[in-house]
């Protein structure tokens, strides 16, 4: 009963910073989705900041990171709060903000009102932050949703030669944006999409979406995340539902896979694809895993780090590495700083990551399937790793925008 | 309800004809042109019963929000909470026994207990200050909330369904016919059914028990003016109290059937409590039928909405609440 395992993240990560009071500060405001239905995903997030902090430091040079920690829900309006009370009320220099999509979005566009600051994107995923009309200021060092789909519709066409297929998703960008990806290149291969629907997020009573679910189709798309996926599946267990699943970046990802329960056993088999897969061997993922491993108590932490801890512990390692390299040189509106940042290339856990001329992450996407360890508990399994996915997805940058933005509709199922 | 046909002729006439085409397109065989129109009978189907089903789980939140108002006039907006706290200590009792049966008899005790705790302390201290009450119920709603962010975490919490009400049983229903002629029935979630049938148990129950015994004439004397119950020698604060632990411990109840079919988290409390305002304004404050007839309309709204309409599915709740306002301001089914 007693996870309050945040607040004590929160707190400590205050306490470490108020112990050296003497040197000059460099105040970085995070924010993370510690409330809502993405409490989990956020507190995990918060678990791979930390991490970063443990392996890489907080010192720059003579200057000392200070790190103030803000709530959200996964609104826009919450991120934007949030990012407004640390610019206003807290000072903070530098923003590693938000997590979820549609805060993305906001906090993308909020950006532009400080053009002196530096915000850099801590794990949100909708396409349209950083590829319409992209802020200066504003840096992404994941990939989008429709990246961290590459390869999940080639794959399910032919090798498990699915040829009709329904989603179930959020009704929100980063859903949008996956379903984008997927529809695209499941289509592209000849695949038909027959129903896509859109709950709202938070949504609790599942039952009549499972009801509407096709029955003719070879597989079912979910792309929900934290408490709606548990939900789901935990209704979708009672239902006695048996079809072939598909998963979305954050449905297969340790915040579902180690839930309570065992509704999250209908997972195993499935297939999906993200920005990282729980047993990659490469030296630099086990070696993060160890270090997030250490980092926390195992009843504080996953048995292995989500996507949103991969994704705020790339965000941060790129902050304070970018941060060394102008030795914490923030003049001038932060120029130096910037400059840094858009030509740094990150050695990163879940392979490298060089930013495009949007300042959006070019990076590795993993296609991968749920296996059960023998123990009870599930990791997504290396299937195929594909490096180098931009953000037009291999796609001429002018095809790639005939094709429209991601929404409930777009794009068609065809092929571009 | 001969009265009722007598008096509005037209309307009786309307809602023999919508319980009838209701019934016809429950129990017959959909032809193809309907299916064609409106999709599977079996998605309509499984709306109608989840629509229900969640109308359940919501009369047993609104029930004891509705009684609680109807006798002391407190809007005791602190009710979601209760619902919380009962879902925390059903998940806790439920892990750590494993019995699901037990989390409900502690739930309904713990959170009676806090309800007495509140009526007493809280509660009897600014009796008739209807505004005062609102303000400080708003407030411990808050405290609440964040001492069970601080106990519990912003997780998300599921009570483990027992073995014998996992998967789904087979109705009488028939939703479709095979190309072989042989019948489609309609599969349902029996965790929700079982839970569906306990709720009507408790409606049926409260309604007995303030319709035919001494308590209960006691508790409606009260509704209707608790001056002249108190002056012939009732000892009403102990009547509040009970009421408002039973109220509570409903809450209580519904806690954790809400988190053994949806899951518990930080927000579920403000999520119930608006969910039982909405019940009891549409059914009428005070009133337990009301809060019944409430209930099952705002379920059946969100899950048809959530199927037909999905885009407006959560404005459809609201819409409901202010046709009602507009048309009976007083309620459904309230009494005065």
């Amino acid at each position: 009963m007693s996870k309050c395992s945040m607040g004590l993240l929160a707190l400590s990560s205050l306490f470490l910073s108020g112990a050296a009071i003497a040197q000059e500060k460099i105040k970085v405001g995070v924010t993370a989705t510690l409330e809502g239905t993405y409490t989990v995903l956020g507190e995990d997030g918060m678990r791979g900041h930390q991490t970063a902090l443990n392996v890489l430091g907080k010192k720059i040079g003579d200057k000392e990171l200070e790190f103030i920690v803000a709530s959200t829900d996964a609104t826009p309006d919450s991120a934007v709060r949030a990012v407004r009370k640390l610019i206003e009320q807290d000072k903070v220099q530098i923003l590693l903000s938000p997590l979820s999509g549609d805060e993305g979005i906001a906090v993308k566009n909020f950006a532009k009102t400080h053009p002196e600051l530096t915000f850099i994107n801590a794990a949100s995923g909708a396409q349209e932050t950083t590829y319409v009309d992209p802020a200066p200021n504003f840096f992404r060092y994941n990939m989008d949703g429709a990246q961290w789909q590459v390869g999940l519709g080639k794959y399910a066409y032919e090798d498990k030669k699915y040829r009709k297929i329904a989603t179930v998703g959020e009704d929100y960008s980063f859903i949008y944006t996956q379903v984008f990806g997927l529809v695209l290149e499941f289509c592209g291969m000849g695949g038909q999409v027959t129903n896509r629907q859109w709950v709202p997020l938070g949504t609790k009573d599942f039952a009549s979406v499972i009801a509407a679910l096709p029955d003719d189709v070879d597989a079912i798309y979910l792309g929900l995340g934290g408490a709606d996926a548990v939900n789901f599946l935990n209704q979708y267990q009672q239902a006695g539902g048996k079809a072939h699943l598909m998963g979305g970046s954050i449905m297969i990802d340790q915040t579902i896979l180690s839930s309570k329960g065992n509704a999250k056993n209908a997972l195993i088999g499935t297939i999906a694809a993200s920005g990282q897969a729980d047993t990659w061997e490469d030296p630099g993922w086990q070696k993060f895993v160890k270090a997030y491993q250490d980092a926390f108590p195992p009843n504080k932490r996953f048995p292995s780090p989500s996507l949103l801890a991969t994704n705020y512990y790339d965000s941060t390692m790129a902050l304070i590495l970018a941060l060394r390299q102008v030795n914490g040189d923030l003049s001038n509106n932060q120029a130096k700083f910037k400059e840094a940042l858009a030509k740094i290339e990150l050695d990163a856990p879940n392979g490298k990551i060089k930013l495009d001329s949007n300042r959006q992450a070019i990076g590795t996407n993993f296609v991968t399937e749920v296996v059960d360890d023998g123990k009870g508990a599930l990791f997504s399994k290396v299937v195929k790793v594909i490096p180098n996915v931009n953000q037009t997805l291999g796609y001429d940058p002018a095809v790639f925008s005939k094709i429209g933005l991601p929404s409930r509709t777009v794009p068609e199922c065809k092929k571009y | 309800m001969s009265r009722f046909v007598e008096r509005h002729p037209a309307w009786a006439l309307i809602s023999i004809i919508a319980i009838a085409i209701m019934l016809w397109l429950i129990f017959a065989t959909w032809p193809p042109g309907l299916e064609q129109a409106v999709g599977r009978k079996r998605v309509f189907l499984n709306a109608v019963f989840n629509g229900i089903t969640l109308g359940g789980l919501y009369f047993l939140v609104a029930s004891g929000f509705t009684l609680i108002f109807g006798l002391m006039r407190n809007v005791n907006l602190a009710h979601g909470s209760l619902y919380l706290f009962g879902g925390y200590v059903g998940y806790a009792i439920s892990a750590s026994t494993g019995s699901w049966v037990l989390s409900f008899i502690a739930a309904f005790i713990l959170t009676a207990l806090v309800g007495v705790l509140l009526q007493v302390i809280v509660f009897r201290r600014m009796e008739g200050q209807d505004l005062r009450q609102t303000m400080v119920t708003i407030g411990l709603s808050i405290v609440f909330a964040d001492l069970m962010l601080w106990a519990c975490g912003g997780d998300f919490y599921q009570i483990q369904t027992p073995n014998w009400l996992i998967g789904p049983v087979e109705l009488p229903l028939i939703t479709a016919i095979k190309s072989s002629g042989e019948p489609v029935y309609l599969r349902y979630p029996s965790v929700r059914l079982v839970i569906f049938a306990a709720s009507v148990v408790i409606g049926v129950a409260m309604w007995l028990a303030l319709n035919r015994t001494r308590i209960g004439m006691i508790i409606r004397a009260g509704v209707d003016d608790r001056d002249i119950l108190a002056a012939t020698g009732v000892r009403i604060q102990l009547v509040f109290v009970l009421v408002f632990a039973f109220g509570a411990g409903l809450a209580g109840i519904a806690g954790v059937v809400g988190g053994t079919f949806q899951s518990l988290s930080p927000g579920e409390d403000i999520r119930f409590l608006l969910a039982s305002l909405v019940v009891v304004i549409v059914g009428g404050m005070g009133s337990i039928p009301g809060a019944a007839l409430g209930a099952l309309i705002i379920g059946l709204a969100e899950q048809l909405g959530s199927v037909y309409i999905p885009t407006y599915a959560i404005v459809v709740t609201f819409l409901i609440m202010v046709l009602v306002l507009a048309i009976r301001p007083q309620g459904l089914l309230a009494g005065r």
